[in-house]
């Protein structure tokens, strides 16, 4: 048996038998929906090593999880009609039982359980671990490793996001389209964040931190398949997801450290998603209201020309200035200031990163020490030395330590 | 923490710069409200363009725009978030209204909704 075969059934359509078992059963009954994909996956691992792969092995595992399914509802039926007999009166037949898994009906029930798992009474944090459970197929420990925790503080996590579902009664269903803005912006946020973690993650498995984002953007494409949120910040986002993903083959060197853009080969971005990303970016430009991921989409489709030239650095310096007021971040600010170095000289720079006093932030010193680079050299080496203490993971270390060595030179 | 706006007052609003000088003065606006921006200290603001400019006055007699017959303009504001009063005017130093002369741009804090100033 192939060895990729089951795990990549496991990411495909774990998430789907999962959403239509428990868009049938309730979304109550979540909990019993994943027993069933799970258990459909324990019988393929039983059945196919010594009866063969089958020919089309998706429809092999919808058949099963149908049966279960229709097992789990008869004996529940059967349980009711044993200790509460007057229901047998009311309800005397089990009735025809039909498990729609079409194409259809799984892309609507991952997008309503996208809704679900992204409401509002949730934390951010276990929205995105419920979404990655049900709607990624990712396992607990993995979810526990792109967390930096462990498995029982994701497990409780989990527990307590499914209580408050049912506390709330949430249903899965899509949400009333006056309301469709608003929950909608809850959704972009959690698969920002989600592709966040996968892109910045502090997490060394840089396998995991590429399927997080993949993740995040097969979510993303599945709002962009139903009208109803086809709308223009979902564009803007896809469009950013797919512009920083065309950098990944660039991003980790042979050893698999960071490369930082300015050294990466561009020859090994990927044109195919830089494309995408234009074609996204222009779509969400079909409304008349900006959100912060058509201005971050804006400034990632400016890094995909690798040249300085002042049009590139002007630009993005405007759609920093732009995010920055709809917006505040740290790394925006800092970011920004870089950008006015670029656009607007060194010294000027300079005088406004003083300002920010992001001092508990060793990219504020990086950034100071690379803007007093060739001005004030001694200046530099201390802001270098003050970020290399600040600096919490390895890979961040080395860099600082790079540009340490290469100004004693 | 407080709020203060920053009003931009313009001896002459009727003065035309050049294409040329917009583009200047337009870059230099964004990147003034984009580095207060960038210190989270930006709450809101606007410019105040003079087309579709009315004066309304006693009696109902309406004119076109603040121009001609009174000496200053407002321009537009913005409301930032400061400790005090010095740090607002700190702000309003980088403004680059006052590249013109006669302009001024005048701080003034805002009164807190339970008005307790």
């Amino acid at each position: 048996m192939s060895h990729e075969l089951v795990p990549h059934l496991f990411r495909t359509e774990f998430s789907k038998i999962t959403a239509v078992i428990s868009k049938f059963l309730g979304l109550e009954h979540l909990e019993v929906a994943e027993d069933i994909a799970s258990d459909t996956f324990v019988v393929a691992l039983e059945t196919w090593p010594f009866q063969g792969i089958p020919e089309n092995p998706t429809a092999w595992l919808y058949t099963v999880a149908k049966n279960k399914a229709k097992n789990y509802i008869n004996r529940h039926y059967l349980f009711t009609g044993k200790i509460a007999p007057q229901v047998k009166s009311t309800c005397p037949n089990v009735p025809e039982i039909e498990i729609d898994l079409s194409a259809q009906n799984i892309t609507d029930s991952q997008l309503q359980m996208l809704f679900a798992v992204c409401h509002p009474a949730i934390a951010s944090e276990a929205q995105i671990g419920l979404a990655l459970r049900i709607l990624g197929g990712f396992g607990i420990d993995e979810i526990a490793n792109a967390f930096l925790t462990n498995k029982e503080t994701i497990n409780k996590r989990l527990f307590r996001a499914k209580e408050k579902l049912r506390q709330e009664k949430v249903q899965l269903e899509f949400p009333p389209s006056t309301e469709i803005d608003k929950r909608l912006e809850t959704v972009l946020t959690t698969l920002y964040l989600l592709y966040n973690e996968g892109y910045y993650s502090e997490s060394r498995d840089a396998v995991l931190r590429e399927d997080l984002c993949l993740e995040a953007m097969r979510l993303t494409y599945l709002l962009l398949q139903n009208e109803k949120t086809n709308l223009p910040p979902v564009n803007a986002l896809l469009s950013l997801m797919c512009f920083h993903a065309s950098r990944f083959p660039a991003r980790k060197d042979a050893n698999g450290q960071l490369v930082l853009y300015h050294d990466q080969d561009e020859t090994l971005w990927n044109r195919e998603l830089i494309t995408k990303g234009i074609y996204y970016l222009q779509l969400a430009a079909q409304g008349n209201k900006i959100s912060k991921y058509h201005l971050e989409a804006s400034i990632a489709y400016w890094h995909t020309q690798k040249a300085d030239t002042p049009e590139k650095w002007e630009n993005i310096l405007q759609l920093y200035n732009k995010l920055l007021v709809l917006e505040y971040s740290p790394v925006a600010a800092l970011n920004r200031t870089y950008a006015l170095a670029k656009a607007n000289g060194k010294q000027e720079a300079i005088i406004q990163a003083e300002k920010l006093q992001l001092t508990h932030n060793h990219y504020y010193h990086t950034l100071l020490g690379e803007l007093y680079e060739n001005l004030d050299n001694n200046k530099a080496m201390a802001c270098y030395e003050t970020a290399f203490t600040l600096a919490k993971t390895q890979p961040d270390k080395q860099i600082i330590q790079k540009k340490i060595d290469r100004l004693k030179t | 923490m407080d709020e203060f706006i920053l009003i931009f007052r313009h001896e002459d609003g009727q003065k035309l710069a050049s294409p040329e000088q917009i583009q200047i003065w337009m870059k230099q606006t964004m990147d003034w409200i984009g580095g207060i921006a960038a210190q989270n200290k930006f709450s809101s603001g606007t410019g105040l363009p003079f087309d579709d400019a009315r004066v309304v006055r006693p009696n109902n007699v309406v004119t076109n725009g603040p121009f001609g017959e009174i000496k200053e303009t407002i321009g537009g504001y913005i409301i930032v978030k400061a400790n005090s009063v010095d740090e607002a005017v700190e702000f309003a130093k980088g403004c680059p209204v006052l590249q013109g002369e006669g302009n001024s741009v005048e701080v003034r804090k805002i009164a807190k909704a339970d008005n307790v100033h």
